[in-house]
């Protein structure tokens, strides 16, 4: 099993490469179309700032690959900022465009709470999502972000609040996101992960 | 569904091993830090931070190593500083496996230090560490390890850091550093609630209600703790377990 994870070159990926390679998966670290194009499985970490992920991918020309993979079945999984680029726009960077394959906008969660909303928090689970097969709907996650993605939307599986309501799983055919950080998650994560990997072979 | 409280045990290290003392003297070697990083991620800590107490230059390249070693072996966030007093120091922690990078010293010295940090790794990855004294009505802030003064206040510091682009406090209070004898309630409270982000109270832990005082008179969103951990005067799991049947949210491994 090959993971392709895409290294825009402006995010910390190390731990994302560490967990699956933890898990027995073979992980490439990828930076062109072409190999956008020809991944078996795709990984898009984000930890930064939303609009430097979105001007990396543009300027690597990786928008359209990345897209045509998704709407061909390509298994994919956004983390943090990686699920917040699948929306139309976020509000951390309002002058660039969202990859737009899930509608709406990514907007700050409310000033009344600690932003950002960093450590661990529980999911509110809406329906059955293959990502979250076997992890108890008790079990934390570990979120470091200030921008939130709506939760009305039909793609949400799981949601979270802090402050308000947002998604924190996502389900959209192969498309697959989470607010929280997997790879830094502990044994829940790491099943998450494992689950995301049994999809893709 | 609550934000849990967060458990945070430190190590500080001469660079390669884990070191302790008060105030930074009387040094003498706690362990491996690998090992450590491996009994606390099994114990359920919520995330570890790895100091550089001695922050020599030409020390660097082990101190790196250390993180590198210690991140291998973590599934939980890492936090790493002592010593950053530029982007490419808090590059080189951050390609080595850290999280977040804390500033001390440097961000007191040259305060857009913290506006280039987080622009480049966001806020969430920004940690300003404040060592605060007591002095005269309020607290003032220290740099060198907690030996030298500074001109600034610690609520006011701690307001500007925030402005300039920390997503977190982490304040160790300079008294109750080392004496374990309880958090120091009254600071932690006031930065807390002066600033919008989450602060890491530091100095003093010893007993289970140190740390539920904290997180309740406190208004503290995680506490760090190094020597009662290393010398397994208090478990981590036994330390929640005790917070939870005060009605503290914690994250206990399911």
């Amino acid at each position: 099993m090959t993971v392709t994870l895409i290294d825009y070159g402006a995010g910390n990926i190390t731990s994302v490469w560490r967990a699956l390679r933890r898990l027995g998966a073979k992980v490439e670290c990828a930076d062109r179309p072409e190999e956008i194009v020809a991944a078996s499985c795709l990984v898009l970490p984000g930890v930064g700032h939303c609009g430097a992920l979105i001007s990396s991918l543009d300027a690597r020309g990786l928008r359209e690959p990345l897209l045509e993979a998704i709407s061909r079945g390509t298994p994919f999984l956004g983390i943090c900022l990686g699920l917040q680029a699948l929306y139309d726009s976020s509000d951390e960077a309002p002058r660039f465009a969202g990859l737009g394959l899930l509608k709406g906008r990514v907007t700050q969660l409310p000033p009344h709470v600690k932003l950002p909303h960093m450590g661990w928090n529980q999911l509110l689970v809406l329906r059955a999502s293959r990502l979250l097969d076997g992890i108890s709907p008790e079990a934390y996650f570990y979120f470091a972000h200030s921008y939130a993605a709506p939760a009305g939307g039909c793609e949400t599986a799981a949601t979270c609040e802090h402050g308000r309501e947002f998604t924190a799983v996502l389900e959209n055919k192969s498309a697959f996101g989470v607010q929280f950080h997997p790879e830094k998650s502990g044994a829940p994560g790491a099943k998450l992960l494992e689950n995301f990997l049994r999809l893709a072979v | 569904m609550t934000l849990a409280h967060r458990i945070v045990p430190c190590l500080d290290t001469d660079g390669a091993r884990v070191v302790k003392g008060v105030h930074f003297e009387r040094l003498r070697d706690a362990g491996d830090p690998v090992g450590l990083a491996v009994r606390y991620n099994a114990e359920g800590a919520d995330e570890l931070v790895v100091l550089d107490i001695a922050a020599a230059r030409d020390n660097r390249p082990t101190f790196l190593e250390t993180i590198r070693r210690v991140a291998e072996q973590l599934a939980i966030p890492l936090t790493a500083g002592g010593g950053i007093r530029s982007l490419e120091d808090a590059r080189a922690v951050v390609r080595a496996g850290a999280d977040k990078v804390t500033v001390n010293t440097a961000a007191v010295e040259r305060p857009a230090l913290l506006g280039e940090l987080s622009r480049e790794f966001g806020a969430q990855a920004v940690v300003l560490a404040i060592d605060a004294k007591r002095e005269n009505q309020g607290w003032q802030v220290r740099i060198r390890g907690g030996r030298a003064a500074t001109q600034w206040n610690a609520e006011d510091w701690a307001r500007r850091g925030v402005e300039m682009g920390a997503g977190e406090i982490l304040l160790t209070s300079v008294d109750r550093d080392g004496t374990q004898s309880g958090f120091d309630l009254a600071l932690t409270a006031v930065i807390s609630r002066s600033v919008s982000v989450p602060v890491i109270a530091s100095g003093g832990a010893k007993l289970p209600q140190h740390f539920l005082d904290v997180f309740t008179e406190g208004a503290a969103d995680a506490a760090l703790a190094s020597s009662i951990f290393h010398d397994q005067v208090q478990s981590i799991r036994a330390l929640k377990e005790f917070l939870q049947s005060s009605g503290v949210a914690v994250r206990l491994p399911c």
